[in-house]
């Protein structure tokens, strides 16, 4: 490629990132790094500052039906993974999806597209994972949850809980991401959020947390006890902001925790 | 009685039921907005219990107060525990509350027989009723039909729920003589039938009229007890085809028999190990004959009646049909890669996909996600085998069989009595 190699400086959004494409291409630059709004880096490329523009994002954005709507998919939501310098990856994966059109996206065994689709695989099931693992308490008719996921998984799970509580008025905070999921009627946005604490439970919501945990311990059977089955399926970093993996004050003989 | 204890004894005597799936149907919010609630096609788990089963739906039994007196069930009238019963209003009131924290996908509701099968099913009619028509509830709901109630009634319950369940129990009319003298083969079979012609009758109607009412559109499924009585892993598999084929099931459960009773004509519950690695078999063969196009009669012969417990059926049936390996990664059909020991629906189908890009080669095959630890003895790619691979026919047995040791351990005491009988 004879194409200059430069860092790319933006805000870290979405249609900052597709800004920066569309000037990649306009200056015919290949970014070798990108640097978000908190990182402190300096790099060795010549940099360039890129202020995230709606209108070239969208641009960018109505050229991604070039790739198919597998190909879209793997773009829109391989931002939101955890991947290491994602912003890189899915650069080099558009110029070759551009170059050589939405076959290059199917075939997963190049190494590129193999890595975007696991990473991807890899936010989506945990997002999947999460449809079921949030847990909330009811705090004066609102309904309030954490979680901490590897992946921005709230613009995943989104979808789902809005249209399951649609009369709700529900958060969903993301302790790693620093960001919370607000609904109300039919109207939702997600917001970074510096600071979250439930207040402590009330009545009600002690009883059904109690009657919860009750549930779980009874629907085990003992003679099946298998640890490693239920690791499996549900790793241990979920559990920290499970109901049934909690003890309450009133339930001393609970045991199932130390297990 | 409160609350907290009712539940432990109706989620006590319901956690049996193997069957806890919210899959099979997709719903989406109302469009005014109304209720609460939505179901997923892929169903969702919500959490695991210490054993390792999915906990995706609220599994308690209206009562269990019964009449019947099933030798294998724990909620028999002989047995000396505690009897209770939710009210309709308690239940629904319960399962709002619990969706709404989204500790649960919706309810699974079973009952024992109190009183008569139709009061039993107009009892969990009401909560239904309450649960859809107060509280406009769009969950999922799991209901078991009670065999004997009067067939408007089952129709009742099945335009309230999205799945109807009705338990084989046994599988064989003779064992379920013997084991369950209130229950006949007949009285299992019937509602079975109605519910699924009424599923049939339901999908031509809403192909015809979009708000026609839905019976049962989740299907149906079934459970037997497997390890209580003395039939084979053919007789089982036979009759869970036929199961499909007839009555058109969704699934087909199996749960391994837990020493609940000491009566003389089940095994003795001193000493007596759940056959739960063969519950695992008879699971992977179902699953062979649901997405692998498998017959029962290609797995298992009178010869062999019984599952291989040193390998998975499918390594079994590559292993006595070395003729078909190996199997040609680059030209062969979806059906063929299906048959090969590792290679699932979904890896078959990626391969398929992406050799319209290009050749495969092993490299390529485990970028895809393929796992290679079984495939390899039976694939080649550009016609190789892995290079360094060097394995006699009767040594792949020897492999496999390697592989799945931590496995077969915990089974030890189940494997070794077959080990002797295939042996």
């Amino acid at each position: 490629m004879d194409w200059t190699q430069a860092a790319y400086r933006y805000d870290g959004s979405f249609s900052g990132f597709l800004t920066c494409v569309f000037y990649s291409y306009a200056e015919r630059e290949e970014p070798m790094t990108f640097i978000g709004p908190e990182d402190g880096r300096l790099s060795l490329w010549p940099e360039r500052e890129v202020e995230a523009s709606r209108e070239l994002a969208l641009r960018v954005y109505r050229a991604l039906s070039r790739l198919g709507p597998e190909g879209r998919r793997i773009v829109v939501h391989g931002f939101l993974t955890c991947l290491e310098e994602k912003e890189v990856q899915l650069w080099r994966y558009l110029r070759l999806g551009f170059a050589q059109g939405r076959g290059f996206c199917r075939n997963l065994a190049h190494p590129l597209v193999a890595a975007l689709d696991k990473a991807v695989y890899h936010a989506e099931h945990e997002a999947h994972m999460y449809k079921g693992f949030v847990r909330f308490s009811e705090q004066e008719g609102l309904l309030l949850a954490e979680i901490e996921p590897k992946n921005r998984v709230l613009p995943l799970l989104r979808v789902h809980f809005c249209q399951r509580f649609p009369q709700e008025c529900f958060a969903i905070y993301d302790r790693t991401h620093r960001e919370a999921l607000f609904h109300q009627r039919g109207q939702w946005a997600i917001v970074p959020l510096e600071d979250f604490r439930l207040a402590a439970p009330g009545q009600t919501e002690r009883e059904y947390r109690q009657l919860w945990r009750k549930f779980y311990d009874t629907i085990a059977i003992q003679e099946r006890y298998n640890p490693k089955c239920r690791m499996t399926h549900m790793p241990k970093r979920y559990w920290g902001t499970m109901t049934e993996f909690q003890t309450g004050p009133a339930e001393p003989g609970r045991k199932e925790l130390q297990a | 009685m409160e609350l907290l204890d009712k539940l432990a004894i109706l989620a006590d005597a319901a956690k049996f039921d193997a069957a806890c799936t919210s899959s099979g149907l997709d719903r989406t919010a109302r469009p005014s907005g109304q209720g609460i609630g939505t179901a997923m096609f892929s169903g969702c788990c919500h959490t695991f219990s210490a054993d390792g089963r999915c906990v995706t739906l609220l599994k308690v039994l209206q009562t269990n107060r019964c009449i019947c007196d099933c030798q294998y069930c724990v909620n028999r009238r002989s047995n000396d525990v505690p009897r209770t019963a939710f009210t309709p209003r308690e239940l629904a009131e319960l399962t709002i509350g619990f969706y709404r924290r989204n500790y649960i996908e919706g309810l699974f509701l079973s009952s024992a027989v109190w009183g008569s099968p139709d009061r039993t099913t107009e009892e969990m009619i009401a909560t239904l009723r309450l649960l859809r028509e107060e509280y406009h509830f769009w969950g999922y709901i799991h209901a078991k039909a009670i065999p004997g109630a009067d067939p408007l009634l089952t129709r009742r319950l099945g335009l309230l729920a999205d799945r109807l369940s009705i338990n084989i129990e046994l599988p064989s009319e003779a064992s379920l003589n013997r084991l369950a003298p209130d229950k006949g083969k007949h009285d299992i079979l019937t509602p079975m039938a109605q519910i699924r012609d009424g599923i049939q009758v339901s999908r031509h109607e809403i192909a015809r009229y979009r708000h026609a009412p839905r019976f049962a559109p989740a299907g149906q499924s079934t459970q037997m007890i497997v390890g209580a009585t003395p039939e084979s892993d053919r007789h089982i598999m036979l009759l869970t085809q036929g199961l499909y084929d007839k009555y058109k099931l969704k699934r087909v459960f199996f749960s391994a028999y837990m020493p609940v009773s000491d009566s003389a004509l089940l095994p003795a519950p001193a000493g007596f190990k759940p056959p739960l690695l063969r519950e695992h078999r008879l699971y992977q063969a179902d699953w062979l004959l649901r997405y692998y196009h498998f017959r029962v009669e290609e797995l298992l012969d009178e010869v062999h009646p019984n599952l291989n417990p040193l390998v998975d059926p499918k390594c079994s049936w590559a292993l006595a049909h070395m003729e078909f390996f190996p199997v040609e990664v680059n030209r062969a059909s979806l059906e063929e890669l299906l048959r090969v020991p590792g290679i699932g629906p979904k890896s078959a189908r990626r391969i398929v996909s992406v050799r319209r890009c290009g050749s495969l080669d092993f490299e390529g095959l485990k970028r895809l996600g393929v796992v290679l630890k079984r495939a390899q003895y039976f694939i080649t790619c550009r016609g190789k085998m892995l290079s360094g691979l060097r394995v006699s026919p009767d040594g792949v047995l020897r492999h496999l069989v390697a592989q799945e040791r931590p496995m077969l351990a915990q089974g030890a005491p189940e494997q070794l009595s077959l080990f002797e009988q295939t042996g």
